[in-house]
């Protein structure tokens, strides 16, 4: 492994694409969040659905999401559950209900400080070099 | 009331229990029954059925058990799991079989082992089960790059929610831990049995926020078992048996969605009404509760759910103290999970049958007529409970 695709500076582990996330990893490189969508009961289901929760249909499509959405609740974690978070500090993990109804986890982009409770947030994007990854700012 | 107890607990084992090294988690549950089968007056010759669960510990207990304790002949043999409401579901299925006449007399146990001697930790400070884990990839691997969640995390979520919602306060879920606090005091084996504030629980380091230190339950090695029989066959022994009056289950679902009103509404508002309607009683008729307290808000929503006050208003109803000695709602008095030691679903039962018997010393609640016992599991997702009594009908 060469420096360049070293851990990035925040030693967050970079996620790993398989087959069934590869879609939403495409389309987050262009700046679009995808869900999953049940055509038989339009239903909008979180990126990792693989059965329509209500109809347990399984023909699930992409939909771009919104990006849009507000926090449902967070946490700040002050444990280090995974030696990529050492030296990072208290970090967040939030849960985004967003307009099409799924909550999704994800982290803030911005100060911990900031993060309230049904405040709106709207989707950002980082770009780790090997993958893109979304995260939530205030909207 | 006029009801008919549907099964007895006759004998309660617990074994060593805390920072225990260096044994297995089918020692301690062979402790357990042991000190259960001698509680009860019974042998193991005696058993006839053995309902398990085992905890994080690997390897932990599985359905070799029969063999390590010897036992022969059983008719009812099963390994389960709801998670944290299981000790209280396994009293269930136990009950459920002795009344169809598929066995008599069952243990019901649970051992866990998960801290190691720190002495004999490895390097990189990891446990076992926690550096054998398989890098993620995927959806999974999205989720760790935003930050691993554990159980911590998972409850804060749902405490933040009900704050955001109801206006309750970090102080409020610090009040649950004074008044647990208060009950390990009185309790040879808590694990932590000096007095606490307000303020030391504010002080207290964070976890996960609005989590701090003092909001989550403690780790323990060790088992608990109980022997259940039948309501006639107790009349026969010479210990003195805590009868099951009333049980039931809850499982809310998590759509993870908008309208899903998970965090806040638990399994306990739907077996509310199956445990109360059991025996045409409410809350008001409780005397104690022990309740499931892996985090104080666990306590603050169970208490919400089984309707001791209305929904949201756990915050402002524990804030007098009411849950501590002496107060008017008895909760915990064993020093629960928070406090005392945390075996599962089986610290809130122990203690449950303890009270229900009229064995608990110098914490003993004098009215003990029907103790609520809860058990939780997951996030929030599974959960049961039982009445006890020191009376049949």
């Amino acid at each position: 492994m060469s420096e360049k695709t070293a851990a990035p500076p925040s030693g967050r582990p970079v996620p790993i694409p398989d087959a069934d996330s590869q879609p939403f990893f495409d389309a987050t490189r262009e700046g679009k969040y995808l869900l999953r969508y049940c055509p038989a009961c339009s239903h909008y289901l979180a990126p990792a659905a693989e059965i329509c929760d209500s109809c347990w249909g399984i023909d699930l499509e992409w939909r771009e999401s919104s990006g849009k959405g507000s926090i449902y609740s967070f946490v700040v974690n002050h444990q280090v559950l995974h030696p990529g978070f050492k030296d990072l500090g208290p970090y967040s993990v939030i849960v985004v209900e967003l307009e099409e109804g799924p909550r999704v986890t994800s982290t803030y982009d911005g100060p911990n400080e900031e993060i309230k409770v049904d405040m709106p947030v709207k989707v950002t994007f980082e770009d780790l070099g090997e993958v893109t990854v979304p995260k939530f700012a205030k909207a | 009331m006029a009801h008919q107890a549907k099964s007895a607990i006759v004998g309660l084992g617990i074994s060593e229990v805390g920072k225990v090294y260096g044994r297995s988690a089918t020692s301690f549950a062979l402790e357990a029954i042991d000190r259960a089968l001698e509680d009860a007056g019974l042998q193991k010759e005696n058993l006839d059925g053995l309902l398990m669960q085992s905890g994080l510990a690997q390897p932990g207990i599985g359905l070799q058990l029969q063999n390590a304790a010897g036992l022969k002949s059983l008719r009812l043999v099963n390994h389960m799991n709801a998670m944290g409401a299981t000790p209280a579901s396994m009293v269930q299925y136990a009950t459920m079989a002795i009344q169809n006449g598929l066995a008599t007399t069952v243990a019901c146990v649970f051992a866990d082992a998960p801290m190691q001697d720190p002495n004999a930790r490895s390097s990189d400070g990891m446990n076992a089960t926690r550096r054998n884990r398989p890098v993620p990839t995927g959806f999974a691997s999205l989720d760790q790059y935003y930050g691993p969640m554990n159980p911590n995390a998972g409850y804060a979520m749902a405490a933040r929610r009900h704050m955001a919602t109801y206006g309750t306060t970090s102080k409020q879920l610090g009040a649950i831990a004074v008044s647990t606090r208060a009950w390990a005091v009185n309790n040879p084996i808590a694990q932590f049995r000096t007095p606490i504030t307000v303020e030391d629980h504010q002080n207290s380091r964070w976890i996960a926020e609005p989590f701090h230190l003092l909001d989550c339950c403690l780790i323990s090695n060790g088992s608990v078992a109980v022997i259940v029989t039948s309501v006639d066959r107790a009349r026969d022994l010479k210990s003195k048996p805590a009868y099951v009056l009333s049980m039931a289950q809850g499982f809310p679902g998590n759509r993870r969605r908008a309208g899903d009103d998970h965090d806040w509404s638990t399994g306990a508002a739907i077996a509310r009404d199956t445990l109360y309607g059991q025996l045409g009683i409410g809350p008001k008729d409780i005397d104690i509760c022990e309740l499931y307290d892996c985090y104080t808000y666990t306590t603050m929503i169970t208490l919400e759910d089984y309707g001791f006050c209305g929904k949201g208003e756990g915050g402002p109803f524990v804030e007098d103290g009411k849950l501590g000695p002496g107060g008017s709602l008895p909760t915990n008095t064993g020093g629960g999970e928070l406090s005392s030691f945390y075996l599962w679903g089986m610290t809130p039962l122990s203690e449950g049958v303890i009270q229900a018997r009229g064995g608990g010393g110098d914490r003993q609640v004098e009215k003990h007529d029907l103790v609520l016992v809860t058990g939780n599991g997951g996030i929030l997702d599974f959960h049961a409970s039982l009445i006890l009594s020191p009376e049949a009908a």
